[in-house]
C-alpha cells in the first residue's frame, strides 16, 4: 500500500517535472534544478539507445546563429534532422538582416512567426535572456558571449554520468583556465548538487573566480588548489581540461613560464585511476597531446557525440512531446 | 530640526498639498527628478538645492504640490539618495513621515558596467537584482548575470 502511495507521488513528481520543463526557454544553468537536469539525461539515455525516431516530424526548428560556432550549430542541426524535424535559419550575421542593422528584437519577432523554438548563438551576453522575454516560443541559449552555454553543461554531466555510473560523490579535476572558462563555471556549479570534490588546476593568474567558488562553499564541499597537474591526478575520477589563452596574462614572460604545465600527456596517464576519463569542451589546441587519444581515459570525442543526444532530450522535452 | 535648518527649508515655499522630499544629496538633486519623472508633469514644483544641512553639510529638496508616492514608485530614488525622507503635506500641515527603502529589483536606473552586455548595444530596459546591500551595494545584470558593485555603478 505504502509503496503504491510512493510510487502515486514519484508518478506526479515526475508528470509536474515535465509540465514545468514543457514551452520553458534554457537560459542559464541556474534555470533548472538537480531533478530537472537528471530528467534531461534520462532522456538522453533514451535517445542514445534509439536515436532515430520521427518525434519533431512537422516541427519547425529556428537555429539563429548571430556569430559562427560549427560544432554547437551542427550538433543541435543533426539531433533535429535525426528525429526529422526542418531546419530554418542562418549561421552568421553575414548572412541574414542584422547586417543590415535589424535589432535582436525585430529579428526574434519575425522568426517567431516561422517555428516552434528557437536555438539561438550571440556574441553579446545577455542576449539569450532578451530575446526569450520577446518571443512567443521557447528558446535554447547556445552561448551567448562568455555568459552561458547550457547544453554544454549538460552534455558534460551526461559524459561524466555515462563514464563513472554515477554523478554522485565523484574527484573531478578542472585544469587550466578556471577564471574565464564559461564551460568550467557552469559544470562546477552544476556539480555541486551532487556532492562533488573539487581538484582546481591553474596557474595562480587563472584561478577559479571566488562567484563561482561561492557555490562551492555554500554547500560545504571540499576543494583543492593545485598549480601543479601531475599533483591532483592520482586523486580524481574525471580530468575537465581547457585552453589556456596567451591573451588572458597580463605578463607575456608567465605565459610561456606555465603554458606547458597544463598539458596532459600519455605519460602522465600512468598511475591513475582505473575509471579515470578525460573530458575536454573542444577544440583543443596542444593541452592535450595527441598520444593521449588512444589511451583508455581519452573520452573527449564522444563527449561530443553526446551533445547529440542531449539536445535531442532537450529539444523533445521543451516542446513538451517526451 | 535646528533653527539654521528651518531657515534654509523656508528658502524654498511652503506647499498646501502634496510631498516634500528633503536630505537629497545635493548632486543628485537633477537625477531625482528625473527617477521620479517630475521632469515631465503639469503639478506645481519647488526645488532648492545646496542648502546648508545640519546632518550632511548640504542637501537639496524637492515639494510637489497636489502628489503622493506610493513606497514602490518613491523606493526607485534610494539607490541615488538613501538618506531622503519624505514628508506628506495636507492643508499646510504633515499627515505622514516616510524613509526610502531600496527595493529588491532596480529597473531602468543603472548602467550594467559590462560593455559586452546586450543592454549596452541595444534599445533595453536595464533591470537587476539586488544581491548585496551592506557593505557594499552588489547589483545582478538580470540579462548578462555580472555583477555590478558601487564602485563600477553608472546611473542612466
Ligand atoms: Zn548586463
Amino acid at each position: 500500500m505504502l509503496v503504491g502511495v510512493v510510487f502515486f507521488v514519484f508518478l506526479i513528481n515526475f508528470i509536474n517535472a515535465i509540465d514545468r520543463m514543457k514551452n520553458r526557454s534554457l537560459i542559464s544553468i541556474n534555470d533548472y534544478t538537480t531533478e530537472e537536469y537528471l530528467r534531461i539525461l534520462d532522456t538522453a539515455e533514451d535517445f542514445e539507445a534509439n536515436p532515430r525516431q520521427s518525434l519533431l516530424n512537422g516541427y519547425v526548428i529556428a537555429s539563429l546563429f548571430f556569430e559562427p560556432s560549427t560544432r554547437t550549430r551542427l550538433s543541435f542541426e543533426s539531433a533535429i534532422s535525426q528525429l526529422g524535424g526542418k531546419i530554418v535559419g542562418f549561421s552568421s550575421s553575414a548572412s541574414s538582416s542584422v547586417q543590415k542593422g535589424e535589432s535582436l528584437k525585430d529579428t526574434i519577432l519575425t522568426v517567431n512567426n516561422y517555428c516552434d523554438l528557437i536555438v539561438m548563438r550571440h556574441p553579446l551576453e545577455g542576449s539569450a535572456r532578451y530575446a526569450s522575454e520577446v518571443a512567443d516560443v521557447p528558446i535554447i541559449n547556445a552561448g551567448d558571449g562568455s555568459n552561458q552555454h547550457p547544453t554544454q553543461c549538460l552534455l558534460d554531466l551526461y559524459s561524466i554520468r555515462k563514464t563513472q555510473g554515477k554523478l554522485d560523490n565523484l574527484n573531478v579535476a578542472f585544469v587550466g583556465d578556471l577564471k574565464y572558462g564559461r564551460t568550467v563555471h557552469s559544470l562546477a556549479i552544476a556539480l555541486s548538487g551532487f556532492n562533488t570534490t573539487y581538484h582546481l588546476v591553474s596557474p595562480v593568474e587563472l584561478k577559479l573566480p571566488s562567484a563561482v567558488k561561492h557555490y562551492i562553499k555554500e554547500k560545504d564541499l571540499t576543494y583543492h588548489q593545485y598549480t601543479d597537474l601531475e599533483e591532483a591526478l592520482p586523486h580524481v575520477d574525471i580530468v575537465y581540461m581547457t585552453r589556456i589563452q596567451r591573451e588572458r596574462f597580463s605578463d607575456p614572460m608567465e605565459y610561456e613560464r606555465v603554458k606547458n604545465s597544463y598539458v596532459l600527456t600519455r605519460n602522465l596517464l600512468k598511475d591513475v585511476k582505473q575509471n579515470l576519463k578525460v573530458l575536454h569542451p573542444l577544440p583543443r589546441v596542444n593541452e592535450i597531446s595527441e598520444d593521449v587519444d588512444d589511451t583508455p581515459q581519452a573520452y573527449y570525442f564522444t563527449q561530443a557525440l553526446n551533445g547529440v543526444y542531449v539536445r535531442m532530450a532537450l529539444l523533445t522535452t521543451i516542446l513538451g512531446i517526451k | 530640526m535646528d533653527k539654521k535648518e528651518k531657515r534654509t527649508e523656508l528658502k524654498v515655499s511652503a506647499i498646501e498639498n502634496g510631498t516634500v522630499i528633503d536630505h537629497i544629496p545635493s548632486h543628485m538633486l537633477f537625477r531625482v527628478i528625473k527617477i521620479l519623472g517630475l521632469d515631465n508633469t503639469d503639478n506645481m514644483i519647488l526645488f532648492g538645492t545646496n542648502l546648508e544641512s545640519k546632518k550632511y553639510g548640504n542637501k537639496g529638496i524637492i515639494k510637489v504640490s497636489n502628489k503622493y508616492f506610493e513606497s514602490e514608485e518613491i523606493n526607485k530614488i534610494a539607490l541615488v539618495a538613501p538618506t531622503a525622507s519624505l514628508i506628506e503635506i495636507k492643508d499646510f500641515k504633515v499627515t505622514n513621515k516616510k524613509n526610502v527603502k531600496i527595493p529588491g529589483d532596480i529597473i531602468k536606473i543603472v548602467k550594467c558596467f559590462n560593455p559586452n552586455c546586450i543592454t549596452n548595444h541595444q534599445n533595453i530596459t536595464t533591470k537587476f537584482k539586488v544581491i548585496q546591500q551592506k557593505p557594499e551595494l552588489k547589483l545582478r545584470c538580470y540579462y548578462c548575470e555580472k555583477t555590478t558593485a558601487k564602485d563600477n555603478m553608472v546611473f542612466l
